[in-house]
């Protein structure tokens, strides 16, 4: 499809602004000739035809509105409109961040409010909004570990990472210069507790996990894990980008972490927008509060809430102002709607949806560790490799009958893994729906292999070239 | 109100399948000791009425100024209806970053007219998909700069917004990169002082232009002193409508743009989601963080567009990668695209708008009695001012329903009773005629 530029036509009328009710500057006077703009290449489009790009352009995406996305560990689930709506209420759209503490009570107190609700549901001490995603949490909960044990005058230079683990973990450790070293997964896809128990020692910071893990399974010796680590005196970190099925069920905070990133826009229902923005809150346990990112939000006893710049070991601010906050009142809204019992069902019905998946699937496609999952599972195309068929061809063929791939490929420790996470707001029509057309698949992949391996065959392009876009990067439109 | 459609009976038929008889059963894997015996202590679900009355009466707690006067690294700019509408298309907006390129061109396409816009706008070869924030994606600038120059050590401007000083500060401390600081004489950096504070250990020099205090930097003069000592200039701009009438600053010597999207088409929203951005040269491609996406062709022939370039991102590079960015701000981006689409040429306007409005608003205060104009130098549409008291000052104009500007004395000591104002092509004549006829009156 042809781009924004090629639709340019200098001249054409598009905007209209107001006169100018006051004089006009002299920018020749105010900005010297070498410093100023001489041409302003930006397309000239009329309203209607840019209405009619962008829409086009959406026909051509997919989302959570337009049918099953089983991506797996994105918690795909249906964002609430009502969401929205609030989100877009003037006294939230249109506050200053800088905006006196007076004039944002209102602002304040969804801040202070749904901290508090965080700090319930996953059982830490402190919650801070500020990061803008998960990673940017991982790293600030990293940030946070490095402060710890600079304040206790330790040199810890290591972090310890399970191999089945997300590649933000190692990068968001690298980017505080820890060194990350690999944990192995043990025959059961949970953590080999003597290669833990091997590299723990007291230069290691601790160990990010995941909990439930990547593969979808909840680490059944989580006591013995965090005993290891807190005997050497690290931490450890939970990666909360599967918190989904513990709400309301089990709580992080009681497991053993000793902090945690949570994915407002994963498993707190706000739009994934295509790719951000999201929300990373980070929570965290008594003895890690004095070093999490200002301001603090605090509530008077008179109910006056506001913004505490003061805490002397802050290790600062990890982004401008204090958060995402229409992601955040997105949050705050979905939490209100469920309620305490919202919240269980849905991390109830979110591994119920998985497993009747894993049940249903497991006579077709390999299942890489046979045991109850929580949200997701992971399968593997070790079935259909004999026909040729790989886990991408599975996945195109997958677009071809109406819904969105899961994760392929990741985690890596299963050869050609496919992650499948459901989550609680699908129909078991819909899940049906998605078994059957997964079946199809495997059946296809035995019977017309070239079927599946052409596929997708009505999307609007077939797949790409992606060797020529590493090679010979195109990365703007050139006239 | 909940979003699980589950029936009684399809739940049964499901845990039937799976072989087991209760809900409870699904959590064997969980230790008896973690599971939660009581209810969470979270209020009771609300329906949907219930919830709008809640929240709106939240909502209505925050007072919202019709007249504004603070900027600050977020400002109140028109926003064309066509905006908001476009981006909640739901294809958009319910879709997850585009990794299956084949179902996702949509999101892919705009992306790439992003990194379009981006360059053009900056004047650089090639521009990221986005990232969380001005703030953020300077600090990660900082990283970037250290990287390539092999240097630990970056010299950070005065003169930058202070929360963006912040993030790079705290970025900078993980990294155990060392940061000094640039002084400023007059609201700008003094090129002396840059010639003293470069040295061979510098590996990056951060700047801000349209600066903090409004003014506008000796870019091309600060470029050459930089590169002399083999340093790294990374240039941010978060009032990128001042883009429209200033060159870019790749074509003045930037090695790397950063910014702030929000001035194009997203509200202040109590500060976010707003939308980073990053551009640099095509040297560089491969030491860039974050997303890239790339036009390329499918097995037809016909014109795709795709993620590329990913062994630099933490999916394929782990430990090893540029960065550990993952989500972005992709529907922010978005908006910056849809907005610039519509604008077009017309950001021009309202850049010259912006400016020839805080010129009247400052030259009038400046005839105030008390008030004195701090900016020497010339300045886009920010502009600092002395005044004698300036809790009194913007306590007058808040009893008559106007935000004043921002009191640089909480992050200047020397800024005492200070205070940054700005203006935008939403600000009227006649809102400030009455902020100039209200600070008049003493």
């Amino acid at each position: 499809m042809k781009t924004i530029f090629e639709k340019s036509v200098p001249g054409q009328s598009t905007v209209q602004l107001p006169k100018s009710d006051v004089p006009e500057i002299k920018i020749n006077s105010l900005i010297p000739s070498a410093y100023q703009r001489k041409k302003l290449n930006l397309p000239v489009v009329s309203k209607i035809n840019v209405v009619r790009h962008y829409t086009k352009l959406s026909q051509r995406n997919f989302g959570v509105d337009q049918g099953f996305y089983p991506l797996g560990s994105c918690t795909m689930k249906y964002n609430p409109r009502i969401n929205e709506d609030m989100a877009a209420l003037p006294g939230f759209c249109y506050p200053h961040p800088l905006a006196d503490d007076k004039d944002a009570q209102g602002g304040l107190e969804i801040y202070y409010e749904l901290e508090q609700y965080l700090k319930e549901i996953t059982g830490f001490d402190a919650v801070v909004l500020q990061p803008a995603a998960g990673a940017h949490g991982e790293a600030t909960g990293a940030m946070l570990m490095k402060a710890y044990f600079e304040n206790r005058k330790e040199k810890r230079t290591k972090m310890l990472i399970p191999d089945a683990a997300h590649g933000t973990n190692p990068a968001s450790s690298s980017l505080c210069g820890f060194e990350s070293i690999t944990i192995k997964s043990n025959a059961e896809g949970g953590i080999d507790l003597k290669d833990l128990e091997k590299h723990m020692d007291k230069e290691t910071v601790g160990l990010m996990l995941t909990n439930p893990n990547t593969l979808g399974l909840f680490e059944r010796n989580i006591k013995k894990v965090a005993k290891i680590i807190h005997k050497k005196g690290g931490l450890l970190y939970c990666d909360g980008a599967n918190m989904n099925p513990m709400l309301g069920v089990t709580r992080p905070g009681d497991q053993g972490f000793d902090l945690i990133q949570l994915n407002l826009h994963k498993s707190f229902s706000t739009p994934h927008g295509g790719g951000g923005p999201g929300s990373g809150p980070v929570g965290v346990n008594k003895k890690l509060i004095p070093f999490i990112p200002t301001p603090i939000i605090k509530k008077r006893k008179n109910g006056f809430y506001y913004r505490d710049y003061s805490p002397q070991k802050s290790i600062g601010k990890v982004r401008a102002f204090m958060g995402n906050f229409g992601v955040i009142v997105k949050a705050y809204t979905y939490i209100r709607s469920l309620g305490s019992n919202g919240l269980r069902r849905a991390g109830q019905h979110s591994v119920l949806n998985a497993n009747y998946i894993r049940v249903k699937l497991m006579p077709h496609y390999h299942l890489a560790y046979n045991r109850i999952c929580m949200h997701e599972s992971v399968f593997s195309d070790k079935k259909q490799q004999k026909y040729d068929v790989s886990t991408l061809d599975i996945a195109k063929r997958l677009l071809d009958y109406g819904y969105h791939a899961p994760t392929i490929y990741f985690p890596m420790i299963v050869h050609g893994a496919i992650m499948i996470e459901p989550n609680e707001t699908e129909s078991k029509s819909t899940i049906d729906g998605f078994i059957d057309a997964m079946i199809q698949i495997a059946k296809e992949s035995k019977e017309n292999p070239e079927l599946v391996k052409s596929a997708p065959n009505n999307m609007p392009i077939t797949r790409v070239n992606e060797l020529k876009a590493a090679r010979d990067p195109n990365l703007k439109w050139e006239e | 109100m909940d979003f699980v459609p589950a029936s009684k009976k399809e739940e049964k038929e499901m845990l039937k399948t799976i072989g087991i008889s209760s809900l409870n059963s699904l959590f064997k894997d969980v230790p008896k000791e973690f599971l939660l015996k009581k209810d969470l202590k979270i209020p009771k679900g609300l329906s949907e009425l219930e919830l709008s009355k809640k929240v709106s009466s939240i909502a209505a707690k925050n007072k919202i100024y019709e007249t504004s006067f603070r900027g600050a690294g977020a400002y109140r700019h028109f926003i064309p209806s066509v905006v908001h509408h476009l981006t909640m298309r739901s294809e958009f907006y319910t879709a997850y970053t585009p990794y299956q390129a084949e179902r996702s061109q949509g999101m892919l396409q705009s992306i790439y007219e992003f990194q379009t816009m981006i360059c053009r706008l900056t004047g650089m070869d090639l521009a990221n998909a986005s990232m969380y924030d001005g703030a953020s994606a300077l600090a990660e600038a900082a990283l970037m700069a250290t990287r390539i120059s092999d240097r630990k050590e970056i010299l950070l401007s005065e003169t930058v917004h202070p929360d963006y000083q912040k993030t790079v500060g705290t970025y900078c401390h993980a990294n155990s990169v060392k940061i000094n600081k640039l002084p400023s004489k007059n609201g700008i950096i003094e090129l002396k002082d840059l010639k003293k504070l470069v040295t061979d250990k510098t590996g990056g020099v951060l700047i801000q232009n349209p600066n903090f205090f409004g003014s506008f930097e000796k870019i091309k003069e600060i470029a050459k002193i930089v590169h002399d000592k083999g340093a790294i200039l990374v240039v941010s701009v978060i009032e990128p409508t001042s883009l429209a009438l200033l060159k870019a600053p790749g074509k003045l010597g930037a090695d790397i743009v950063v910014g702030d999207g929000q001035s194009f088409g997203i509200p202040v929203s109590f500060g976010g989601p707003y939308v980073g951005f990053m551009a640099t040269k095509t040297k560089y491609i491969r030491r860039i963080p974050g997303r890239l996406v790339g036009m390329t062709e499918d097995t037809k022939g016909r014109r795709a567009f795709v993620l590329t370039l990913q062994a630099r991102e933490q999916h394929i590079r782990r430990e090893k990668a540029t960065s550990n960015i993952c989500t972005n701000s992709a529907l922010c981006a978005l908006a910056v695209l849809i907005y610039l689409a519509t604008m077009g040429d017309k950001l021009k306007e309202v850049a010259k708008l912006s400016m020839s409005k805080a010129h009247y608003l400052a030259k009038n205060l400046n005839k105030v009695s008390e008030i004195s104009l701090f900016n020497k130098k010339p300045f886009y549409n920010e502009f600092i001012i002395k005044v004698k008291n300036s809790k009194s000052v913007l306590s007058k104009l808040k009893k008559n329903n106007i935000e004043g500007g921002v009191d640089l004395g909480k992050y200047y000591p020397k800024f005492k009773d200070h205070l940054l104002f700005c203006a935008t092509e939403i600000n009227t004549r006649e809102e400030m005629d009455k902020v100039i006829k209200i600070l008049s009156r003493s």
